[in-house]
């Protein structure tokens, strides 16, 4: 599609539908590109909010896709503080807030998600936060004084890094996490356990296999009370809760498009409309690694799922199956995870679990699959290379620390 | 062009084959790379996540960063691959009594 006419509508200006208009300029698109965000902000990326922005270390602004300048450049007819209300397939019309309507050739939604709400009493009181944009790390940033005690609901991976963040302001931190382990459902048990003693050892209280029932104003008027589902009451002022996201997928639904638990969409990023495309937090996709259908809600995803759709919108060749890629920052330790580490994987560990730097290769029929440590950026470098190349390798050799990395 | 001032930065052999280590050069930090032969600097902090750059991985000319994967390519400083969008700075390099001196400019 080179057409100068041809218009191509974004919904969405986070990281992914940043990325996707970006994307659409560089590869050398010359029509309209119309870039719907519901938020004041530019496109950013999110990791640096429950970390360095969150810490008042890092002003908003320099979580930014793109400078203004190198924005504006690429002259898109950006719209903030607007949202899609209806797709109008057969129209190939969406209709925005305030009562406008844009023609489309080709619609990327990156409408993301927003994080789930705690669906317990006193989870409206002020104090009550949840965290997924800059506003949200404004309006938490700004309750979390040093003195002040801070609950977070959920021992996933925002729950931990805003638990790290404030712990090293001074504040009293708990975490509840209704599973047996943190960080259940992505990092293996033994993993887990090193989050958990490394929280432990900073000084953050970790309840495991619990929730909390309610929430209530405290009896002197400040700070709140919580009620564990075990009956027992715990006193703080702020609460966080990390507890997931949901995907922004009704636009789509809406529209008949296949939706489940976000919107479905094929290796080119296609919908079941394959004039709409999708990216990001809101795609789902089958991931090969995985072997199923799956979000991949990660700064990685966001993107290279963006340039792809961009991509395939102007009709070039893709295929997104990318090598899921994560990482985590907490107490100054750098967490990265490369692949989809599964029960069934044989593990080979490099170095000592009990330090802060090793790695953990997760090797399926002799091939390493996926790898995860602390503090091992270079190594990992040098895994994801093996991983990528499928090659077989000899489990000593993973783990014997003589043997360069450089060198398997 | 007017005469450059050269700043002795490391021995030549102070930097591996193939490979990139950091510089303290008039206060700056300096990534200098070793391709083939030939030595290229470059400021060492990353333009976009403000990551090491002399911890990341030197592939050829490009030199991706530790923190998101982006690239520069060390010759120029020019981006190469998201999320960086912005260039690095780049030094003019020479080679004199197995010393690497930069042009800070």
């Amino acid at each position: 599609m080179s057409a100068e006419e041809k218009t191509i509508v974004i919904v969405g200006a986070g990281q992914a539908g940043g990325w996707a208009a970006q994307t659409l300029r560089g590869e050398g698109f010359g029509g309209n590109i119309v870039l719907i965000g519901d938020e004041a902000h530019r496109p950013y990326e999110r990791p640096p909010l429950s970390k360095s922005v969150l810490a008042g270390e890092a002003l908003p602004e320099t979580t930014r896709l793109q400078k203004p300048e190198a924005f504006d450049a690429l002259n898109v007819d950006w719209r903030p503080r607007v949202s899609a209300t209806r797709i109008d397939r057969s129209a190939k019309q969406l209709h925005l807030s305030g009562g406008n309507v844009v023609g489309y050739d080709k619609l990327i939604l990156c409408t993301g998600g927003r994080a789930r709400k705690p669906g317990i009493p006193g989870s409206e009181l002020p104090g009550v936060f949840t965290l997924r944009n800059l506003d949200d790390a404004a309006a938490l940033g700004a309750a979390l004084a040093p003195d002040k005690r801070l609950l977070v609901i959920g021992g996933g991976w925002i729950g931990l890094e805003v638990a790290a963040t404030t712990r090293r302001k001074g504040l009293d931190v708990t975490v509840v996490e209704a599973m047996q382990r943190l960080c259940e459902r992505t990092v293996p048990p033994e993993i887990s356990g090193y989050l958990q003693r490394l929280h432990v050892s900073n000084g953050v209280r970790v309840e495991l296999g619990t929730g909390i029932e309610r929430l209530a104003q405290g009896a002197d008027g400040t700070g709140l009370i919580a009620t564990l589902v075990d009956g027992r009451t715990l006193a703080c002022d702020v609460v966080l809760a990390g507890i997931g996201l949901i995907a922004n997928d009704e636009l789509a639904r809406e529209a008949g498009l296949q939706c489940e638990g976000g919107i479905v969409v094929d290796p080119q990023c296609r919908s079941s409309d394959p004039n709409i495309l999708a990216a990001g937090d809101v795609a789902v996709w089958h991931c090969e690694r995985a072997g199923r259908r799956m979000r991949l809600e990660s700064w990685q995803n966001a993107q290279e799922q963006g340039i792809a759709a961009a991509r395939s919108a102007l009709g070039m060749a893709v295929n997104h199956q990318p090598l899921p890629w994560f990482w985590s920052d907490q107490y100054g330790i750098n967490l990265q995870i490369f692949g989809m580490p599964a029960p069934e994987h044989h593990r080979v560990v490099r170095g000592d679990m009990e330090s802060d730097s090793f790695v953990v290769f997760f090797l399926d029929a002799g091939k390493v699959v996926a790898a995860l440590g602390p503090n091992a950026a270079r190594d990992l470098r040098f895994a994801r290379r093996l991983i990528e190349r499928g090659a077989s390798v000899d489990a000593g050799q993973l783990a014997d620390l003589q043997i360069p990395m450089s060198k398997l | 062009m007017s005469e450059q001032q050269w700043t002795d930065a490391a021995a030549v052999d102070d930097v591996p084959a193939d490979d990139v280590i950091a510089v303290l050069v008039g206060g700056n930090e300096v990534a200098l790379y070793s391709v083939e032969g030939s030595v290229y600097a470059t400021d060492n902090i990353c333009t976009h996540g403000h990551a090491r750059l002399c911890e990341g991985f030197l592939e050829g000319h490009e030199i991706e960063c530790p923190l998101h994967q982006g690239k520069f390519d060390v010759r120029n400083g020019a981006p190469t691959c998201a999320p960086v969008t912005e260039a690095i700075r780049s030094y003019p390099v020479k080679i004199e009594g197995g010393r690497v001196f930069l042009s800070l400019g």
